[in-house]
């Protein structure tokens, strides 16, 4: 399935301000792939993410989403197939009520009035937010609104899914249920986290980014148990990996 | 003036005498009803809650929020050429026009401090356009128990009234319609949709300017708090951080827009087909309207008691 593949070539950002954010980044996703983008704060992740969506446009290099290079030209078929969530949700809810702003995407795309209910009722009930479709987006809890902003982003059904921070706000049990709602999603997914835990349960491969560089590219379970490479892109073994803060016994696994 | 006016209508191409005079009420109720937009924007309510109180409002469910925004839409503007063809020195006519605005929120349930705090703030404006009036026309027009009243100032009581209806009507028709459908009314209308987005923008920026002035204003005094206001020493590199933020957060929003496949379009999930309901309740007003405006009611009312006394 070619339209699912992304392949980044070479690519550098420089923001307006000179700052250098992303250095000859190269690699290659390809269908069904669910791939974790870690690294410290400042690595470069956001940056990625919105060249990938074609939010910004590289300052050298190239990506192409299933055979389409992200320019100007092409951005609505890319947007078809990219959804893309952002790292702060205030970004993406700008309607006045969560019903609106699920049902924003469905709408543009003309579809008919029974087809966007039935996406906006899907989408809600996935992210198990219908009790809150007649509030407003800025009126709801950090973790309510990223919830809400997940939901805009499913009602589109896109093909691959590119997440930034999906679960900073969420507390324990929705993260849980963000954890398996995207387990369950079968597409591509490109999901830039510090929770390491969720992408080790989420991913099976994993780029680290330091200072706008990849430093590593491999399958998850290798990447995250190196802590020598974990300690130098200035991040922490996930919990889950950690000897237990009490017994301070070893874990058994890996 | 009129004799000027009538040379240069001489002309073959010139349009009749009539039209001009109703392109020029066009323009002015276009500027009135720009106006009340602007008015809109201008919720200066402190507090975050407050900010987008005229956005909720348009979320209740009544009957008039239930009326198709076109007909919502030509019936404001209806209303606005009704009131501003009023002659100017119009007094006693105007007042029944008041019923339209009082009837709508009342029917809406939309609470009146609000609307009328929001009036408040362009009462100034308004005073100013006539302000005027009294000193340049003093030719006595009534003598009203020994006090000489001049056309200015009948002329600034017309315009005050004007302004006073123009925005009421204004105002009620953002408040029971939200700007996003009221949008997509324009765009039925066949506005460019460069001059719709323009506008829906423009309102959304002004939301988010407010926003983020209050969490501005909320981080300053946490910090300071014995200062009064801010200090004058910080207003430079407050008032320039808020300018680059709201900026950065309108592009991020606007991002997110076409993320989701904005075009321009703004898809409200309306048709444009009206029910006969929303051709009635348009009808109904238009009939009030032009019956207020062609038969003097409160005269008329007058002359009937005063007929009754005899
Ligand atoms: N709008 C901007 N203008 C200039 N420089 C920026 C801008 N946004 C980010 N940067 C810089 O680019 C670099 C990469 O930023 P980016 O937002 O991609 O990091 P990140 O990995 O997403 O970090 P975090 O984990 O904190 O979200 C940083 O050094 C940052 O300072
Ligand atoms: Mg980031």
């Amino acid at each position: 399935m070619i339209h699912h593949i992304i392949e980044v070539k070479n690519l550098h950002y420089i923001y307006p301000d000179e700052r250098k954010a992303l250095n000859s980044v190269s690699f290659r996703i390809v269908h069904g792939d669910s791939v974790g983008i870690v690294g410290a704060n400042g690595a470069g992740k956001t940056t990625l993410l919105m060249l990938l969506a074609g939010a910004f446009f590289p300052s050298q290099g190239e990506v192409i989403v299933g055979g389409v290079p992200v320019v100007k030209k092409n951005l609505p078929l890319i947007r078809q197939k990219i959804g893309m969530l952002f790292q702060n949700p205030d970004d993406q809810l700008f309607m006045t009520t969560v019903y609106d702003d699920v049902a924003f995407g469905p709408r543009n795309y003309k579809l008919d009035g029974q087809e966007v209910e039935k996406r906006v009722s899907q989408a809600l009930a996935m992210v198990g937010i219908e009790h809150l479709q007649n509030r407003a987006p800025y009126k709801l809890s950090g973790g309510e609104k990223r919830a809400a902003a997940i939901a805009t982003i499913l009602s589109m059904t896109p093909d691959i899914l590119v997440m930034d921070e999906p679960s900073a706000a969420l507390d324990p049990r929705s993260r849980r249920g963000l954890i398996t709602l995207l387990n369950g999603f079968a597409h591509t997914k490109i999901i830039a986290s510090h929770d390491l835990d969720l992408v080790f349960e989420l991913c099976d491969r994993t780029i680290v980014l330091k200072d706008g560089e990849v430093i590593s590219d491999g399958p998850t379970a290798t990447i995250l148990t190196d802590m020598a490479l974990i300690e130098q892109s200035g991040l922490e073994a996930p919990l889950s990996l950690q000897n237990c803060p009490v017994c301070r016994a070893r874990k058994e696994s890996l | 003036m009129q004799v000027l006016l009538k040379g240069k209508l001489g002309g073959a191409k010139a349009p009749p005498q009539i039209f001009r005079e109703q392109i020029a009420v066009f323009r002015r109720s276009g500027y009135v009803f720009l106006w009340g937009l602007v008015l809109h924007m201008k919720d200066i309510m402190k507090s975050l809650y407050n900010i987008r109180l005229l956005d909720e409002l348009a979320e209740k469910q009544t009957v008039v929020h239930s009326i198709h925004p076109l007909a919502k839409l030509l019936t404001t503007m209806i209303y606005l050429i009704v009131v501003v063809s009023f002659g100017k020195y119009e007094v006693a006519g105007l007042l029944p026009l008041i019923f339209y605005p009082v009837i709508i929120i009342a029917l809406a349930e939309i609470p009146l401090l609000p609307i009328l705090k929001r009036m408040l703030l362009v009462a100034p404006f308004a005073l100013g356009i006539g302000a005027f009036n009294p000193i340049f026309d003093n030719a006595t027009m009534f003598v009203l128990g020994g006090f000489r009243l001049s056309g200015g100032w009948v002329s600034f009581f017309s315009i005050t009234i004007k302004l006073f209806l123009a925005l009421m009507g204004t105002l009620t028709l953002i408040v029971t319609t939200g700007m996003d459908r009221l949008a997509a009314a324009l765009r039925m209308l066949r506005v460019p949709r460069i001059f719709v987005l323009q506008l829906l923008l423009t309102y959304r920026y002004i939301s988010l300017l407010m926003e983020e002035v209050a969490r501005t204003m909320q981080a300053y005094s946490l910090r300071a708090p014995f200062h009064h206001g801010v200090q004058p020493g910080v207003w430079g590199s407050l008032a320039g951080n808020l300018f680059l933020r709201t900026l950065q957060r309108a592009q991020s929003v606007y991002q997110a827009m076409v993320q989701r496949g904005f075009i321009g379009e703004y898809n409200t999930g309306y048709d444009s087909r009206m029910t006969i309901n929303d051709t009635l309740y348009l009808c109904g007003w238009v009939v009030f309207f032009l019956t207020v405006r062609f038969y003097n009611i409160p005269v008329f009312i007058g002359s009937l008691v005063t007929g009754v006394g005899k």
